[in-house]
């Protein structure tokens, strides 16, 4: 799972800007062109989302499957 | 020294409790906001009174919870008693990171650099990827003090040699850092209240002592709080009206692209170099060289080295040493000891990410408008006619105009190229670009201050605890009382915020150039030793000493050689990026030397094992150095 997120943002992060130039050709949204987009709001997107996702998924998905959760009931519940 | 164990529902009672007092905080600085902005329209209260009454509200307040949050006892001191909910430990995590490089220099820099500016965007947010999915919660299930805590103790077989070399490159890292956040103080506090620059440095740091000193971690992730909440709105009020003043709507993060449009067109009418092309920056010495003027040396001449304009690279490494360095920030990572429990930890970098977020998003419009403005309504005019802000900065020699001859061609109307701006400026100035009223401006200073003193206060508990704690507590005198640590760890935060004023009086780099250095550093130093120690069991003591050392001589030596000589390059690689190498030789030479010399002894390989698993409490083998008898076991170990 952690090797699918970090490949998520390997190709959020590393592998648009070598191609910016050419992505900037073509214009989105207000007038955002392409690659200026992706490298100043499109990565940060997926970035804030991936957190979030994995925060969760460990915390309620994986945890549960190994029947770890009593945990919670001594600390803090990590609320979502 | 005992520590209760933290139950759900006190943290729960707590969350509420702080729930209610930073919203009213909120709603006071708002109310406070108005007031000034009432006073000032009406009765034409001067300038100067504004910025005072900005200044002393808010260090009063940070030095009310600062007074507030004293301490004695050690885990508060140190990791705030481990019971900060995961929602305000990411805001303080945000104001803890977002410093004066990311509020006054982020913005200014993207200005000037267009497209290659974003790697400064990308590379501090993409950075939190790393921390949460390989680092935040397994150094959170370590719970320990400090980050040579950690490197003591998974490293146990050289504890000592171990905790050394990091604490030392602790404190190289930080103070470098810290000496940044110096710097930015400095500017603001000229901008807010007129004083001279080296005069604002010593205002300002007296403000952080007042709330590092008295109660460790626990007033200062209390003030963070407070502190995210004024340098947040701050940053996004004067921004919304200049999208107001542009576009007729006010969501500046979505039409800044219209911006963006209209300034590729007028650049391209005016045959300049294209804002949003990536990879266009010429490298040159030309900072070494102010440096060195201003340190009384003999300046290098000027070189530029233009070959590798084009090539991706110096963008990737950069944005990748940003990323590793955030990954890698001793006061950062500290954070992540100051939460409940791993799943807390998780969860908190979630929200840290999110509030940095918030302004990372905004930063490049900052730029855009900014970009337009001085396009359209700047170049092509004649000088006498320039807007009032242009005329007003002019002043403080931070915006340059050259007509004359040679630089300009002396016909009275300004071109592009006869305007210059120091990148520092370029938010400090938006609310009179906006045409906003003073109080707006005066609110921005505030919210730079804010910025770069929690990221002061957290820095500078970084260095006093790697010399109080880890240098002086566990090396020279074990024995060493509760007392004499607090007055050590005190005394120090004292000696380390006079030497970083030392270091920041000559001004040596652009504020962002310095912290790149840290983040470079850093990345170089702890992101590989702490990856390895987590994940590969097989590395051991040795390997980890000699990968920081390494790895720190190595980017110092690449950062001098290039930021004096730019000719001196490997793919065209900038001494902002040279933490790539430094990372390179410290996860090669931690690797040989691992498998070179003998294992760590089965008790640190289970350590290693029993980490991976996400829930639970550590147990540190009494054996280990780590099971120290200052430490307080987690919270909750012991069932």
């Amino acid at each position: 799972m952690v090797a699918i997120l970090l490949l998520i943002w390997f190709v959020a992060a590393y592998l648009h800007p070598p191609f910016a130039k050419v992505l900037n050709d073509t214009r989105i949204l207000t007038g955002f062109p392409l690659g200026y987009w992706l490298a100043s709001q499109g990565s940060l997107i997926v970035f804030v989302v991936l957190i979030f996702f994995y925060a969760w998924y460990m915390n309620n998905v994986l945890d549960k499957k190994y029947g770890m959760e009593e945990e919670e009931s001594r600390t803090e519940d990590a609320e979502p | 020294m005992s520590v209760a164990t933290v139950t759900k529902a006190e943290v729960a009672e707590f969350s509420k409790r702080l729930r209610k007092w930073y919203s009213l905080f909120t709603l006071g600085f708002i109310a406070f906001v108005l007031v000034m902005l009432f006073l000032e329209t009406s009765f034409n209260v001067p300038r100067v009174a504004i910025g005072y009454a900005f200044l002393l509200l808010t260090l009063g307040m940070y030095a009310v919870i600062g007074i507030l949050n004293f301490t004695r006892k050690l885990d508060e001191y140190y990791v705030a008693g481990r019971k900060v909910p995961p929602f305000f430990n990411g805001m303080a995590t945000g104001a803890d990171w977002m410093s004066a490089a990311s509020f006054i220099s982020m913005a200014g820099t993207i200005w000037l650099l267009g497209y290659d500016g974003l790697a400064y965007v990308m590379g501090w947010t993409g950075g939190y990827v790393l921390l949460a999915l390989l680092f935040a919660p397994y150094i959170r299930k370590f719970g320990q003090f400090t980050i040579p805590d950690f490197v003591a103790t998974r490293f146990a077989e050289r504890a000592k040699a171990a905790r050394i070399t990091s604490a030392v490159c602790a404190i190289i890292v930080s103070f470098t850092y810290v000496t940044a956040q110096v710097t930015g103080v400095g500017i603001i506090m000229s901008r807010l209240i007129g004083v001279e620059y080296h005069f604002g440095v010593f205002i300002g740091l007296s403000g952080v002592l007042l709330c590092s000193l008295l109660g460790g971690m626990k007033s200062i992730t209390w003030t963070q709080v407070a502190q995210y909440i004024i340098l947040i709105i701050a940053y996004l009020v004067p921004v919304t009206f200049l999208s107001q003043k542009f576009t007729g709507f006010p969501i500046s993060e979505l039409m800044y692209g219209q911006a963006l449009s209209q300034v590729t067109d007028i650049e391209r009418q005016l045959q300049l170099s294209n804002y949003v092309e990536p990879f266009k920056q010429a490298m040159s010495n030309a900072s070494a060289i102010t440096s060195a003027t201003q340190l009384g040396l003999t300046p290098p001449a000027l070189i530029t080295n233009t070959a590798w304009v084009g090539a991706p690279w110096e963008f990737l490494a950069l944005t990748f040493c940003l990323m590793a360095g955030t990954a890698g920030l001793p006061h950062i990572l500290i954070r992540y000891y100051t939460v409940p429990n791993p799943k807390a930890a998780r969860v908190s970098v979630g929200w840290s990410l999110f509030f940095i977020f918030l302004l990372y998003f905004t930063a490049p419009a900052y730029a855009a408008f900014s970009r337009l403005e001085v396009l359209r309504n700047i170049v092509g005019q004649r000088i006498s006619e320039l807007p009032a802000w242009v005329q007003n900065w002019t002043q403080t020699g931070l915006l340059t105009i050259r007509d004359a001859p040679p630089f300009g061609n002396g016909d009275g109307i300004l071109q592009f190229r006869e305007f210059s701006i120091v990148a520092d400026i370029v938010v400090l100035a938006t609310p009179e670009i906006a045409g906003l009223p003073y109080t707006i401006a005066a609110l921005v200073a505030a919210g730079g201050l804010a910025a770069a003193l929690s990221t002061a206060d957290g820095l500078l508990l970084v260095i006093a605890t790697a010399v109080s704690h880890d240098l002086y507590a566990k090396i020279i005198n074990p024995k060493a009382s509760y007392g004499a640590r607090f007055l050590a760890s005190r005394v120090m935060i004292v000696v380390a915020a006079a030497a970083a004023a030392f270091a920041a009086l000559p001004r040596l780099a652009l504020i962002v150039q310095l912290v790149a250095w840290a983040f470079s550093l850093a990345a170089a130093t702890f992101f590989p030793v702490v990856l390895l120690g987590i994940f590969w069991r097989r590395a051991n003591g040795n390997g980890a000493i000699a990968g920081m050392i390494g790895g720190l001589l190595t980017t110092i030596a690449y950062m001098f050689l290039n930021y004096t000589n730019p000719n001196i390059t490997i793919l065209g690689l900038s001494h902002l990026s040279a933490g790539i190498f430094g990372m390179i030789v410290n996860f090669t030479l931690q690797i040989v030397v691992s498998l070179m010399t003998a294992p760590s002894p089965k008790y640190i390989q289970d350590m290693v094992d029993q980490l991976r698993i996400p829930v639970g409490e550590m147990v540190i083998p009494a054996t280990t150095s780590a099971a120290q008898t200052t430490a307080p076991t987690p919270a909750g170990g012991d069932d």
